[in-house]
């Protein structure tokens, strides 16, 4: 952004000439995250919560009118006593699971990112971190992973908790890392923020590293590669990946470090691998202020680590409305884009 | 539904003199800091002093007690209140009046629940406590705790509009434990809160949300008992609100005068002068 530019959606664009062919459409909310090649897992969230919930009577869900939509519905079928439906309300949501946990609860309160971050942010602070209550907070639609523009676009989650004490952020990737972050959110006796993948959720990490699991707090490399280093989490882990393979093909060598929790950090891993010499990427789905790049600049500034450094991230401006593949590609965060970039500074 | 015998209701000592005792403790404490939300304290000693004394179950020596009923102090700005009100009560001891605002302190200006015994929440951003009151209430519910949750909340939290999406939640999960204490006093930061939005017929709104409403006179303690009284005893699926019109400084007659009350302030000569003028009504 700079102090002269200025929104420029109004102005009148091209009518595409194959109306009713083969145009890609706005995607809906419950859209799946396109991801070619992989296995898909429906619903992991909602599943691990039930079995997570089999062992664990604390465990309760919370929702404000958007249990469809985060895959708690699954929960709440399989365990309706144990599911509060808290109307369209979110600062009730989370004023209430702060009640709850003060009970002794372990509350999973689900909704949207945006109105996790933006509407409630100041009961999530003072209601639940400040007093560093394990409500465990599970947003859908994080960063750009919706169509229908910014109101339902959290592009700067990340950035608004990162300034919040007590609160652990998670970022996963595929349905590994959200199955996985489940039971690790339960065993961590504070409060957590994870942005969630809904509905059918591609496995990734596994295909890749065979023995991966989520660690909470625990930065993993899940490809090694010679010349370029990114840093990634959620999405964006999964375009670095894919970009990799692509990039090998032109003898570009790429080393994946996913880093699924944005806070705290697991700077000594990221140090370790930032220190090696290659040109490292930060590359994450949100936007370029306050998010993972900034985090991991600071870690790399304060330790004296000095790397050619390049970010990969949303730009700063509230984003276009339309189908999600084609915004992906428009701000670079598809896996052409993300390929393209690294092979321009190399 | 029987009153079970009560923590502060077994004392022989009138409620009347336990108010006075949260209003000299209150003022105690703003002379240490030459500051403080003091007209507050003094309007609302008597909600406090019939609420400890009356109305909740409490263990003096163990306030995290599992069957205690829970008080919320939504406006942590009243902390120096609920302070003087949990010494009065046992649950804080009277020497730590010199501490209040300090450095280190466990009483900080405004309340805090990781700093005080007997501090159930983190208040002070307002419009929080009702909405974890439902919270608390359904909790217990769940563990079929049958202690009740009190909220003390102020006229301008009615602004809030999250205070009415607890409100409307209240209802909808039918919390026949949860006791909602509103200190009309009709002050708030920028001037008197009827004159900012739209409060009014308090009563008949909160009833046409499905609440069970009573409206007393904030200052006199029968009225206040008998007002606990019933919402305790209440036979309905039904949250309960006791809107309590109190008077800002009450019982110390040369600040209740002062035209701008929210945040009264005191001279330095002051302080002693309030209390003299406090001790000459103290109850006999």
């Amino acid at each position: 952004m700079t102090l002269a530019s200025q929104a420029r959606k109004y102005e009148p664009r091209a009518i595409p000439t194959n109306v009713g062919e083969a145009q890609v459409k706005t995607s809906a909310m419950i859209a799946s995250l396109a991801a070619e090649g992989y296995d898909t897992v429906s619903a992991p969230f909602g599943h691990a919560l039930i079995d997570a919930a089999q062992n664990d009577d604390r465990i309760i869900g919370l929702t404000a009118d958007l249990s469809k939509y985060t895959d708690m519905h699954v929960f709440a079928k399989a365990m309706p006593e144990r599911f509060y439906q808290m109307g369209m309300a979110e600062q009730l949501l989370f004023s209430a699971a702060s009640g709850m946990a003060k009970e002794g609860f372990l509350p999973f309160a689900a909704t949207y990112a945006v109105f996790a971050s933006r509407r409630a942010y100041d009961f999530i602070a003072m209601a639940i971190a400040e007093q560093n209550l394990p409500v465990k907070i599970t947003c859908a639609l994080p960063g750009l992973t919706s169509g229908y523009g910014p109101s339902h676009q959290a592009f700067e989650d990340l950035a608004i908790f990162r300034g919040l004490p007590n609160m652990v952020l998670i970022d996963p990737c595929d349905a590994v890392d959200v199955a996985g972050m489940v039971p690790e959110m339960i065993a961590h006796p504070g409060p957590v923020y994870a942005r969630l993948l809904r509905g059918r959720v591609p496995s990734v990490l596994t295909r890749h590293k065979p023995d991966y699991r989520f660690q909470l707090g625990k930065a993993q490399l899940i490809r090694n590669g010679a010349d370029v280093l990114v840093i990634s989490s959620g999405i964006m882990t999964m375009r670095a990946l894919d970009a990799a393979e692509q990039l090998a093909r032109d003898a570009v060598d790429v080393a994946v470090l996913h880093v699924p929790t944005i806070k705290p950090l697991d700077e000594a891993t990221i140090l370790a691998e930032a220190a090696r010499g290659r040109l490292c990427v930060v590359a994450e789905n949100h936007t370029e202020n306050g998010g993972l790049g900034e985090a991991v600049a600071k870690a790399l500034m304060l330790a004296g680590v000095r790397p050619e450094f390049r970010m990969i991230a949303l730009p700063d401006e509230f984003l276009e409305a339309g189908a999600l593949p084609t915004l992906h590609d428009m701000y670079g965060i598809s896996t052409a884009g993300v390929a393209r970039q690294i092979k321009g500074w190399l | 539904m029987a009153t079970p015998a009560r923590a502060g209701a077994a004392s022989n000592m009138s409620l009347a003199m336990r108010a006075w005792n949260i209003r000299r403790k209150a003022l105690l404490m703003g002379e240490v800091q030459g500051q403080g939300y003091i007209g507050q304290a003094l309007g609302v000693a008597d909600v406090l002093a019939a609420s400890y004394f009356h109305a909740l179950d409490y263990r003096r020596e163990d306030p995290e007690w599992e069957g205690r009923d829970r008080f919320l102090l939504s406006i942590g700005h009243y902390a120096i209140a609920l302070y003087a009100a949990l010494m009065e009560a046992g649950i804080l001891p009277d020497d730590e009046i010199a501490t209040y605002g300090m450095d280190d302190s466990r009483l900080p200006m405004s309340g805090m629940a990781s700093y005080t015994p007997g501090m159930e929440i983190t208040g002070g951003s307002l419009g929080q406590g009702l909405g974890i009151a439902v919270g608390v209430a359904l909790g217990l519910k769940r563990k079929k705790n049958p202690a009740f949750v009190f909220n003390l909340m102020s006229d301008g939290e009615l602004g809030e509009g999250s205070t009415w999406e607890a409100v409307m939640s209240a209802t909808q999960w039918q919390l026949d434990n949860l006791i909602c204490i509103v200190d009309f006093n009709n002050q708030q930061a920028d001037g008197p809160t009827r004159d900012a939005l739209a409060v009014g017929a308090e009563a008949p709104k909160w009833e046409a949300f499905g609440w069970h409403a009573q409206e007393v006179d904030g200052n006199d303690l029968n009225a206040l008992v008998e007002a606990f009284d019933a919402a305790r005893a209440l036979d309905a699926p039904k949250s309960r609100v006791i809107i309590c019109n109190t008077t800002m400084c009450k019982g110390v007659d040369f600040l209740e005068a002062r035209e701008i009350t929210h945040f009264v302030r005191v001279e330095a000569d002051e302080w002693s002068k309030a209390l003299a003028r406090l001790d000459e009504g103290k109850p006999q």
